[in-house]
């Protein structure tokens, strides 16, 4: 019961270690390092713009019509809408949805490596496989992460404006103002640390499912489902702590 | 040559190979047969480092594979080159760039140099008009084709091939047979190949050992093999009806060879 979580953090531990050395060629490693931002970052801004943009949308038409009373200042929608985006939903919230999608696609293709003896036929040739799969893309969902957040963080707030502007539930001076009231430039900073954290979470923790599969297409599938739900979980725990760090 | 000496390989509680001994020669087609569960797949990974033996010795032309350090490993592994079963391809590359993976990895040559040697590569194999597809796109046959030509695109000294005409039609597993056999002798590799296909077997058995539940059982050629005494492997290669006729038929000829001289 304690000992299987304890070797499978030890195997993990092991993986990072042979995943963060030298690669054998620096060439071949930023050829990899620009295909996986475009594979695991470019390729992920349409689900990020759009899911923002309608959380963004929701979250102005929820805070109007729950929290707004003739006794709150009429700003407390706009300001309450990016306080959300900003500080949970654009970096936390994202990067659980990133974990379904990115993570389970690291997963599956590193399985599936795995499986075919692609991993195999690397380690035979005397490539390092886990730096040379992992590595370049750990760096590269970090590296587009931020600039995820920020995609985010635009569409929410655009999500809003179009409430106000064809929805008419509130006027966009009000909104215009709370969303500037009282702007910290540090949340920015915490969403971009947080989202940073998270993304290593994502990348590292499904190459890692992905990496010790044993078996056939059934062990691809578990290593992807399992990858999300692992991500996901220490994303919201890690979550926490970094929330209690930057903030508290 | 490699030499294996005392080689064991046991999984938890479970002895998957019990004190092998074998010499592979260079220049050779050396075959590893057996049936199915036999160990031969482990016994290949543990030559070329994919599985570490419980006790042992591997020697690669005198040097012990068992004792190097990481990198003298890594290094010797520069001269090794393996036939999956799968054929293990990269299936984002396109068939050239399968070829050129081992040269970008650890070749100096200029990026023309080594897109020439690819070609070279699957010049020799016969693939040349496939190098901008993708692996998806191909058979089975020339997807083992591309996998040969990607492992001697280093000029390996040691060949190994897992179950190479696994899944391929008669025809072209004498193909790749061929092939093999051919490109051993003319890079004089040290090549071993593990199959349980017959063909191979009287085709490009050069040296052959034979394992039975994980211990070798018997070691000879392609030719000694039809006068072989040992019971399981005569069980094991002649257990069709077609493979007995060739076998009888095969020891009515030397027995009428012997009368004439």
């Amino acid at each position: 019961m304690i000992l299987k979580p304890i070797s499978t953090f030890g195997q993990y531990i092991i993986l990072m270690g042979r995943t963060f050395s030298r690669p054998d060629r620096m060439r071949m490693f930023f050829k990899q390092y620009l295909n996986e931002m475009v594979s695991l970052g470019i390729n992920s801004i349409g689900i990020v713009l759009l899911i923002s943009f309608f959380i963004g949308a929701v979250i102005t038409i929820q805070i109007k019509l729950n929290i707004q009373s003739p006794w709150m200042p009429r700003f407390v929608v706009g300001y309450t809408t990016r306080e959300i985006m900003l500080l949970e939903f654009s970096s936390s919230i994202m990067c659980l949805i990133l974990a379904g999608k990115v993570g389970s696609n690291i997963a599956s293709e590193i399985g599936t490596m795995r499986v075919t003896q692609q991993i195999d036929a690397l380690e035979i040739m005397g490539v390092n496989p886990a730096n040379y799969l992992i590595f370049p893309k750990i760096i590269a969902l970090m590296t587009v992460i931020p600039f995820l957040v920020i995609f985010s963080i635009f569409a929410g707030i655009i999500g809003a404006f179009f409430t106000c502007w064809f929805g008419g539930i509130l006027n966009v001076e009000d909104l215009e103002y709370g969303l500037q009231y009282s702007f910290q430039e540090w949340f920015i900073w915490c969403s971009f640390i947080k989202s940073i954290f998270f993304a290593f979470i994502i990348a590292s923790v499904s190459a890692y499912f992905g990496y010790n599969i044993e078996g056939g297409s059934i062990a691809v599938g578990k290593a992807s489902t399992d990858s999300v739900v692992m991500s996901s979980v220490l994303i919201l725990f890690s979550d926490l702590v970094l929330t209690q760090l930057l903030m508290g | 040559m490699i030499q294996v000496k005392s080689l064991y390989k046991s999984f938890e509680d479970k002895d998957v190979l019990l004190d092998i001994n074998a010499t592979f020669n260079q220049g050779k087609t050396n075959l590893i047969i057996g049936q199915s569960g036999s160990g031969k797949t482990v016994f290949i990974k543990c030559l070329v480092g994919l599985l570490k033996p419980t006790k042992g010795q591997i020697l690669y032309d005198n040097r012990d594979f068992l004792s190097m350090s990481k990198n003298e490993k890594k290094l010797l592994r520069r001269e090794m080159g393996m036939i999956f079963q799968s054929a293990a391809l990269f299936d984002s590359l396109s068939v050239l760039e399968n070829v050129m993976f081992p040269l970008d990895m650890f070749s100096n040559d200029t990026l023309r140099d080594r897109t020439r040697r690819a070609q070279f590569c699957l010049d020799r194999v016969n693939l040349l008009d496939a190098q901008k597809k993708f692996p998806g796109e191909i058979s089975g046959g020339m997807q083992k084709r591309v996998a040969i030509a990607r492992a001697i695109a280093l000029n390996p000294k040691y060949l190994f091939c897992d179950e190479p005409n696994s899944g391929l039609d008669p025809k072209t597993s004498l193909l790749i047979d061929e092939l093999i056999h051919d490109i051993t002798t003319e890079y004089d590799m040290t090549t071993i190949i593990n199959t349980h296909d017959m063909n191979s077997v009287m085709g490009i058995g050069e040296s052959i050992i034979y394992i039975y539940q994980g211990r070798k059982e018997w070691e000879g050629t392609k030719d000694e093999i039809f006068t072989a005494t040992n019971k399981r492997l005569n069980d094991f290669i002649f257990a069709s009806d077609l493979l007995k006729k060739v076998r009888n038929e095969e020891i009515n000829d030397i027995s009428a060879n012997d009368v004439d001289l």
